[in-house]
């Protein structure tokens, strides 16, 4: 654990930067003054005020938006912000599971293990489906870090991949594991797992959800 | 800096056989999506108006070539693990062979040069003798265009 992180996951114990921080987060993009003071109930100059100290902390990223009009009278470039890329984590004790889980995604590719790996994950996935109670799935992703949101009328799409580093490092593994413990997931509430494919975009879950017959 | 790739297959079975019939038929569709991807600069291709036409080399009739060059790291990473080209990723073993030797080579090249098939092959043959380096990498171990250049031949060349 890094002081660094410490300090600038403390920031989040403001309620205020902490609305501000989910209100940014949650929208998945850039999200302007305006927009993330009216989520959090406070003035514009308050909120600006609250996210410059996320940026400089690095949980926030910021930037400009260019005005719609053009020329004379269209104003400057507003301010906007979106979530960080990298990753603030804190532990105590220190643990460090990112570093065994490469070596070990290291070894199935080696030994070509990946079907292997694809059938531990799915049962993973349902056992963790079957102690969610039978509650709606949408919850237990949320739970579990996916960020899930509904995609107009195809379904659910998920903002967040709860293992993105390792994704980075294995795509073609740890993408097609996490769609086995999707599936899994789904089965083990009860669920349809076919409800789970993969539909790959650049910044978010590889996996999303289809509708149910009943939706 | 554009980025050059290289990919090797090595195929189960003659790209005309029955075998390989459900990959060939994603050639379409799969190009079409590199082509219509953010990034994309050029791949070489056997014909123009033939999509299915892979590309004919000297390398052994069982090599699979797929040879592009792109705008960055990330606009190819995108391509390949996030978009419809994954599910097709992950059909693999169905129609090639599993190498233990570096498959997919990558390098810097200056905006508008288009690297030879050679060359290419000499960047893979780089990567297997000696490991990843600026001037033949992975998306595992990636060095970025402000690391090699200058000792790069192509780059000087180019200078020229």
């Amino acid at each position: 654990m890094s002081d660094d992180d410490l300090d600038a996951l403390g920031l989040l114990h403001d309620p205020v930067r902490r609305s501000l921080y989910e209100a940014v987060a949650g929208r998945g993009g850039e999200v302007g003054r305006q927009e993330a003071a009216e989520a959090a109930g406070v003035s514009r100059t308050l909120a600006g005020h609250h996210l410059d100290k996320l940026v400089e902390a690095g949980l926030l990223e910021s930037g400009f938006r260019r005005p719609e009009r053009k020329g004379p009278g269209s104003g400057r470039p507003a301010k906007v912000y979106r979530r960080a890329a990298g990753e603030r984590s804190v532990s105590l004790p220190p643990r460090d599971y990112a570093t065994l889980a490469s070596v070990l995604a290291d070894v199935v590719e080696g030994l070509g293990a990946e079907e292997r790996a694809e059938r531990a994950a799915r049962v993973a996935g349902e056992r963790l489906g079957r102690s969610g109670g039978g509650r709606p799935v949408e919850e237990v992703l949320r739970e579990r870090g996916y960020e899930p949101y509904a995609d107009g009328d195809a379904g659910l799409r998920m903002r967040n991949c709860p293992f993105h580093v390792l994704s980075r490092e294995q795509p073609l593994l740890v993408c097609s594991m996490n769609l086995a413990l999707c599936q899994g997931l789904l089965e083990g509430l009860g669920e349809d797992p076919g409800r789970a494919r993969l539909d790959p975009r650049p910044g978010e879950c590889c996996v999303a959800l289809s509708k149910t017959n009943e939706d | 800096m554009h980025l050059a790739q290289l990919n090797l297959a090595h195929l189960r079975a003659p790209v005309d056989s029955a075998e390989l019939a459900g990959f060939v038929a994603l050639l379409e569709p799969i190009n079409a999506l590199a082509d219509g991807s953010p990034g994309f600069v050029w791949r070489l291709k056997e014909s123009e108006t033939d999509p299915t036409a892979t590309v004919v080399h000297d390398y052994g009739d069982h090599l699979l070539i797929n040879f592009s060059v792109w705008e960055d790291l990330d606009a190819l990473w995108n391509y390949v693990y996030r978009s419809g080209h994954l599910e097709v990723l992950r059909r693999r073993r169905e129609w090639f062979r599993r190498l233990a030797e570096p498959t997919m080579v990558m390098w810097w090249v200056p905006d508008g040069v288009i690297p030879t098939l050679a060359e290419a092959m000499a960047r893979l043959e780089r990567l297997k003798a000696e490991g990843p380096g600026p001037e033949a990498f992975t998306f595992r171990d990636p060095y970025d265009a402000s690391s090699e250049a200058a000792s790069l031949p192509a780059a000087a060349d180019a200078r020229k």
